[in-house]
């Protein structure tokens, strides 16, 4: 929608402030020329993903055109993935989020009273006070996911709270950061520094690189195909990387610790690690190399369904390449809750490989700093937080426990959480177990949502407080450790179509209503940025017009001069770990079987689609021209036994009676038959999202078993049954 | 005159769809249509298979049946390295060429006229590449001029493996993919 300069006026005066941000929005887009065609190009990066490439729009005619990549930007290297080209779709959804909203029914019933900022924000802030009074500020509790939560989450410690989670932790990559850090003493980080692009053998463990579309990583896994390099496959579903593959193993689900095992097995006794690196840097080598004698290839045979021939085979690939051979650590791991030790096991194959900061494998990513605001300190606490409460999992990390943060709110325990404010993350489709998500939420005094679209957590919530999305908003600078130190700028390319305000802005208003004032010395989001960039010694002019800075190269891997240091409690690479023996953990990670599947029943997986985010891009038009349900992939041969071929609607029931919305049929021979596949996002139950409202089926319905990871307190979600229902 | 074809790399290709979604935007193609997209092929029983992705769009054929039987001449073949248009001021809508096409690469515009992949020719005239081998992101798509032997698409096409679609209909054309 475009707006006219009077109707945009009329907008603005309705709100509180809002002619500054107006005014702020238009002196920016003047500031960057058009060009003679009519167009005009802004730097910004890309918030599809929490990748965040370095991106230019292009608006024609006053109007947002196209995306694509920065040239400069080492993310992107000028391509975007096509979520981001699609994000387009994004700014134009005749779905978004309008207004505020404010609850008048009850939570759920999607029932709203439409709000001015003014409103929703002191209804917002009183709740805020009350909840402080009666139990303390550390009964408000942040769920937080990406950049775009920084400022908010900046008023709401300034505020005395200390409870901020990510789920990006306790749902997706924590099991890896911790596993990594036990072994290496160091996290993998984002982005990933693992050398896809040098590598010349690559396992990928139930990572499916190509559906999953984490930009770099794609284009530096076209370059190993391209450089020849062997790609080994493991996971139950052939996915794209498994057609790329030179071996695939088609294991069964749940295993795959087994096959790591194995594999370092082969690798000690067949002589075939890096003996240098295991004598230099290794701890506890001998007990290791002890315990695991035990795991042979046929023993993991009998485990993961592999050959005895397989297993050897790509372990004495893994070898021949090592050190640029690389067993990929992943991104998603909390699978079946044991995913640290799972996620350690991956660190010892690659510390056997003798891989750690050396080309091929891991390199150490050179560091941007770029200085941080000069605030005045956040109030002090005397309370723990309450997602782990006397360190029941031992083995966190600062993004903290989603689902911790829920069970106290349910259990009252340290301390009873009495409200939430939910940042860019659609709780109940991330988090297992939904009925568990909403009766902690009817526990609450206050549940505040930030969101671009009216996500399925925007319907429970008190209040809905409608962001612009990233093409119409500054937002914090993204800084990148990568083979390259550099930083990237947001900034709006097009307005707001209708009240919607950048989360800075929001989160400043919020302060001010609390009489935070002290924590906002800035009064526009320029003069924190200006700053921020100037101090680290760059033209804050030059940054807005190309979009990027670089920091100086440094080294990268140890023959370039990287020191091999190793932040583990021994100071060097724990193949057997004391920290975890200490916890009463496997010190080496020992093998659990997976429970099989009830008669009749499949194990659940999902995963990812290329063109589409988590839940958050279902109703965006463009993308969803590309894909507009999810479908249920089954093995054709037990669908023919049982009567059901590819285009057919079922329903899956899972082993707590839970039923699914019915979703179509992939019968392929793509996948195992012990389980079934489908990507997640989909079966969208809040009815606002129209374009996408009971479209496929949701995988987070279904997942309402989980189990918890004892070391690092995460939720494995690979462990639900699903049958089949037929639709008449 | 140039002889433009696009050479598609199916053993980098991911099939993650950005050469369609960097079309739609490119070209404006609207809602519920696009002018180019992906074939996914499985040949094999699990778990020994083989499997093929394919960009897939209009192929600029040599010999193409959709000019042949325009009746009303607005399906042509451009002087532009031979790219098959179709002029909108012309066109009346009534989907002779949708019939000829063995590829199904065109549909009906909702403003009334065929409508298909264009090589990007408002890029390639200007020495550009179309939208689509721009944004894929494992570079698995490249175009140039055949007759050029210096060229990315013709030096492929001499070194490695390639199919065409449906060679047999006889359309001869120009979209190739390596194996
Ligand atoms: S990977 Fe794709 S969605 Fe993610 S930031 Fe990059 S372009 Fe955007
Ligand atoms: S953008 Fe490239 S990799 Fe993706 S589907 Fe198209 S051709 Fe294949």
């Amino acid at each position: 929608m475009k707006l006219t300069r009077r109707k945009f006026l009329e907008i603005s005066s309705a709100t509180f402030a809002g002619a500054a941000l107006s005014q702020n929005l238009i002196s920016n887009i003047k500031s960057n020329d058009t060009d003679e065609l009519g167009i005009r190009k802004v730097p910004t990066y890309c918030n599809i993903c929490f990748w965040k490439c370095g991106a230019i729009a292009y608006v024609r005619d006053g109007k947002l055109w196209k995306i694509e990549g920065n040239p400069l930007d080492p993310l992107s290297n000028g391509r975007l993935c096509p979520r981001g080209s699609g994000g387009v779709g994004m700014h134009y959804d005749p779905d978004r989020l309008k207004a505020p909203l404010i609850r008048k029914g009850n939570r759920g019933d999607e029932k709203w009273v439409v709000a001015t900022w003014d409103e929703a924000l002191n209804y917002i802030a009183d709740k805020m006070l009350k909840i402080k009074e009666t139990y303390g500020p550390e009964s408000i509790a942040l769920f937080n996911h990406g950049i775009g939560g920084n400022f908010l989450k900046h008023t709401l410690r300034a505020f005395g709270v200390i409870n901020i989670v990510a789920p990006s932790f306790a749902q997706c990559r924590g099991p890896r950061e911790i596993g990594f850090e036990l072994t290496f003493g160091d996290y993998i980080g984002s982005p990933e520094r693992t050398d896809i692009r040098n590598t010349k053998c690559l396992a990928l463990i139930g990572s499916h690189l190509g559906e999953n579309m984490h930009n770099t990583q794609v284009q530096d896994f076209a370059k190993a195909i391209e450089n020849g390099a062997s790609i080994i496959v493991v996971d139950p579903r052939f996915s794209i990387a498994a057609g790329k593959a030179k071996y695939y193993l088609p294991i069964k689900p749940g295993t795959d610790l087994a096959l790591l095992l194995s594999w370092m097995n082969v690798l000690v006794t067949e002589n075939l690690y890096d003996r240098d690196f295991v004598d230099k840097y290794g701890w506890g080598f001998e007990s290791f190399k002890n315990e695991i004698s035990a795991y042979t290839p046929e023993w993991a045979y009998i485990q993961t369904g592999i050959t005895p021939e397989q297993i050897r085979n790509t372990a004495r690939e893994l070898a021949l390449h090592k050190p640029a051979s690389l067993v990929h650590p992943g991104r998603h791991v909390n699978w079946y809750g044991n995913d640290t030790q799972r996620s350690r096991a991956i660190a010892l194959v690659n510390a056997l490989l003798g891989n750690w900061n050396r080309k091929g494998g891991f390199f150490k990513p050179a560091e941007m700093k770029i200085p941080k605001y000069p605030y005045p300190p956040y109030p002090e606490s005397q309370r723990e937080k309450a997602d782990n409460p006397d360190n029941k999992y031992p083995f966190i990390s600062e993004e903290g426990l989603t689902n911790g943060i829920r069970e106290a709110t349910l259990t009252e325990k340290p301390y009873p959480i009495k409200g939430w404010f939910v940042y860019g993350t659609n709780l109940i489709e991330s988090m297992p177990n939904q009925l568990e998500t909403i009766e902690a939420i009817n526990k609450l005094d206050l549940l505040v949502a930030i969101d671009v679209i009216p996500s399925e957590i925007t319907s429970w919530a008190d209040v809905v407080l409608p962001e612009a999305v990233y093409l119409e908003r500054f937002d914090d600078i993204s800084v990148n450790s990568f083979y390259l130190p550099f930083a990237l700028i947001r900034q709006p390319v097009v307005n707001p179509p209708n009240e919607q305000k950048p989360g800075w802005w929001i989160a400043k208003k919020l302060a001010e209503k609390l009489n935070l004032n002290e924590y906002f010395p800035w009064t526009d989001i320029e003069e924190y940025l200006k700053y921020r960039i100037e101090s680290a010694g760059y033209s804050y002019d030059e940054f807005k017009s190309k979009g990027i800075i670089f920091g100086e190269k440094q080294p990268i891997y140890d023959n370039e001069g990287v020191k091999q240091e190793f932040f583990t409690p021994s100071g060097k690479v724990e193949f057997y770990s004391n920290q975890l023996a200490e916890y009463g953990f496997d010190p080496i990670p020992r093998y659990i079987p997976p429970d099989d599947p009830p008669p009749g029943y499949f194990r659940l997986l999902f995963g990812r689609a290329p063109v589409h985010t988590f839940s958050q891009t279902q109703t965006n038009r463009i993308l969803r021209d590309m894909m507009n349900e999810n479908e249920v992939w089954i093995n054709s041969d037990i669908a023919n036994r049982i009567g059901i071929k590819s285009g057919d609607y079922i329903r899956l029931k899972n082993q707590d009676g839970i039923i699914s919305n019915k979703v179509k049929v992939k019968a392929t021979q793509k996948i195992r038959g012990d389980c079934v596949y489908m990507v997640h996002g989909f079966g969208h139950r809040s009815k606002a999202l129209s374009g996408a409202y009971m479209r496929g089926a949701s995988d987070a319905e279904l997942i309402t078993k989980y189990k918890i990871d004892p070391i690092m307190g995460g939720t494995g979600m690979n462990v639900n049954f699903v049958t089949i229902l037929m639709e008449d | 005159m140039a002889r433009f074809a696009m050479v598609i790399d199916t053993k980098k290709c991911v099939g993650c769809m950005d050469c369609v979604v960097a079309c739609k935007t490119e070209n404006d193609v609207p809602e519920g249509f696009n002018r180019d997209w992906l074939a996914y092929e499985t040949i094999g029983k699990f778990p020994n298979l083989h499997q093929e992705n394919r960009s897939e769009r209009c192929n600029h054929c040599d010999n193409p049946p959709c000019v042949y039987c325009c009746p009303c001449g607005a399906s042509y073949i451009s002087s532009l390295g031979g790219i098959v248009l179709v002029d909108q001021n012309k066109c009346s809508g009534c989907k002779a060429c949708i019939a000829a096409c063995p590829y199904n690469a065109r549909f009906i515009h909702p403003v009334g006229y065929a409508s298909k992949c264009t090589f990007c020719e408002h890029r390639v005239k200007h020495g550009g590449k179309p939208a689509c081998v721009e944004v894929c992101p494992t570079h698995c798509m490249y175009f140039g001029d055949l007759d050029d032997p210096m060229s990315d698409v013709a030096q492929l096409l001499k070194a490695r493996k390639y199919h065409t679609l449906i060679p047999e209909a006889g359309t001869e054309p120009n979209v190739y993919y390596l194996i």
